[in-house]
């Protein structure tokens, strides 16, 4: 029996990896897929909480986020090909209309 | 278990929903936008009509303890149905002449709010995490409207990526709580917490969720351009109805989650980002140019005053707030209905503030609502927002943070020159050019004439002697 600590540490990781991707990346879908991992990470937490509490609540809720995160997807690469069609680029960095 | 009892206490919500999928099918089968409007409007009136019936009515929880009904939740969702009502009547003539109207924009409004119903009386972190995503979504589709402007496209991208990176935050806040007490109800949460490592990381996780979807600073970045490139009266539904929303959901969870001081010191981390949000939004809104981008600095420094209720964090606080977002509602909706209509005569970049030079002459009773709109906002007497800042203050006084109080009333009136300035331009500057503007329609100059009038008398209706709605708001604390 592997112990919940590894599996929350490795979810942390995950979440970490994430998170750096989101603030160096300069590609938009590359950022969105890093959010992706950031969402996923959570679900393994929330996965492995609920198998160590014997609780089915945690697990439920992983639906609900796998769901919404589709939901976001479906959204989000629309957007991101609205701004391909603008800008014939998904740079972020060229993104920069609005500022301050 | 009585489930017609439990849809009963979500009525506005299922209303709402039903009303969205009706206005979708419409423009899909008959493609007529009008029909959808009206449905639109027919749909929020009637849940408006429960909703404030259920103001008077009996508090409780409903779905096993998902949502609560009544009380607080009742007011969030008056305020919120309110804000999606106003937001709508003047969308249809400024969507039309930007070539935008059409179904689907009611059908994602109605979306929208249903998940801002759901926000305003979640009990459960699973019922704040759905709902709170159901109005973002829409919100992000919403944000991307003009999609073929580059300013359109690029406010939706920077909302969406934003959003997205912050639901993150949110979600791993909630699953840390969970991990910690065992349970996602917000009453269960605080019977079972204890100021654990693991506790604080996740309320502090879902503090920053919150604190993103309220436009706290520091984490405003993003308002101001999604404000600015997003359709005007679409701006005035984000601005109003989404930040109500989130922001009754945060009262909900710092009563019912968070009510004793044991289990972290939140109140101090409220009072750090009030005073950060406060001086930041007053600051920059003083070098903007834009009035659009003007008003979204505003709305951050809104949210700073709201944080001060927040941190006040007693009955008197809490109840402020609610009447707070009322007053912030009602004006800053008006405010956005007026630049919607000054923009609408000329385009997009008829928001700098040059182009306001010797309009206040042109259409009279544009100009004066636009100035007692702004009055209200920069929290001068006898407007709705004086009031509104009193009580946020006052209760701050009361919980003996009189410091936080003093930099409120100071970044308060650092706020007057920006407001006043759009006045000067209007009032007192030559026009460079002649222009000429459109008669607003009959819906649209009435529903801002209506939320003129609002502004005025709920400005002067506490010191009436039949002063009712701050009783009534109170009256769920101290029951």
């Amino acid at each position: 029996m592997i112990e919940i600590d590894w599996y929350l540490a490795l979810s942390a990781v995950l979440f970490t990896i994430g998170l750096v991707g989101v603030l160096i990346r300069r590609n938009a879908i590359v950022i969105f897929m890093c959010v992706e991992l950031m969402l996923n990470a959570v679900n393994l937490t929330l996965i492995s909480f609920s198998s160590y509490h014997g609780d089915v609540t945690g697990q439920i809720l992983v639906f609900f986020s796998l769901a919404v995160a589709a939901a976001e997807a479906v959204i989000g690469l629309a957007i991101i090909l609205a701004i391909f069609r603008n800008n014939l680029s998904v740079d972020i960095t060229k993104v920069n209309l609005l500022r301050w | 278990m009585n489930y017609l009892l439990d849809l009963q206490s979500f009525l506005p919500g299922i209303i709402v929903a039903v009303a969205g999928l009706a206005a979708i099918m419409l423009e899909a089968f008959k493609k007529s936008a009008n029909t959808s409007f009206s449905v639109t409007i027919g749909g929020i009136a009637v849940a408006l009509l429960f909703a404030i019936q259920s103001l008077y009515g009996e508090a409780g929880t409903a779905f096993s303890g998902m949502i609560v009904y009544g009380g607080v939740g009742a007011f969030g969702s008056v305020v919120v149905l309110l804000g999606a009502l106003f937001c709508v009547t003047i969308s249809r003539e400024y969507l039309r002449d930007l070539d935008l109207h059409n179904g689907e924009v009611y059908g994602m409004i109605l979306f929208s709010t249903t998940g801002m119903l759901g926000l305003a009386v979640s009990n459960d972190l699973i019922t704040l995490f759905i709902s709170l995503e159901t109005m973002s979504i829409c919100l992000y589709v919403l944000a991307g409207l003009m999609k073929n402007e580059k300013i359109g496209a690029e406010s939706a991208l920077k909302y969406f990526l934003l959003g997205a990176f912050s639901t993150g935050f949110l979600l791993y806040g909630i699953a840390l709580i969970y991990g910690a007490t065992a349970a996602t109800n917000l009453t269960e949460i605080a019977a079972a917490a204890q100021p654990t490592f693991l506790f604080l990381c996740g309320t502090g996780l879902l503090f920053v969720g919150l604190f993103f979807k309220v436009a706290a600073v520091p984490f405003h970045m993003w308002t101001p351009d999604v404000y600015q490139g997003t359709p005007t009266t679409i701006t005035a539904f984000m601005a109003t109805a989404a930040k109500s929303a989130t922001f009754v959901a945060f009262v909900l969870v710092l009563t019912r989650m968070l009510p004793s001081s044991e289990i972290g010191d939140w109140q101090s981390v409220l009072q750090v980002v009030a005073i950060l949000t406060m001086i930041v939004g007053n600051l920059i809104a003083l070098a903007q140019d834009n009035v659009k981008r003007m008003l979204a600095y505003s709305s951050i420094a809104h949210a700073g005053y709201l944080m001060v209720g927040l941190a006040a964090g007693n009955e008197a606080g809490y109840a402020g707030v609610l009447y707070y977002l009322f007053a912030y509602t009602i004006m800053n909706a008006g405010a956005f209905g007026v630049i919607a209509y000054y923009e609408r005569n000329h385009g997009l970049d008829f928001t700098e503030i040059d182009s306001y030079a010797g309009l206040g002459f042109k259409v009279p009773v544009m100009g004066v609502m636009l100035s007692v709109f702004l009055f209200s906002l920069a929290g001068i007497p006898p407007m709705v927002g004086f009031i509104g800042k009193y009580y946020v203050f006052a209760a701050a006084v009361q919980a003996g943070l009189i410091p936080l109080a003093i930099i409120g009333v100071l970044a308060s009136a650092a706020s007057v020159y920006y407001y006043l300035r759009v006045m000067v331009y209007l009032y007192f500057k030559e026009a460079h050019k002649e222009y000429s503007l459109k008669t607003p329609g009959f819906l649209f100059k009435w529903t801002l004439i209506l939320l003129a009038v609002l502004t005025v008398y709920y400005g002067v209706e506490p010191v009436l002697p039949t002063s009712s709605l701050m009783e009534l708001i109170s009256s769920y604390y101290t029951v």
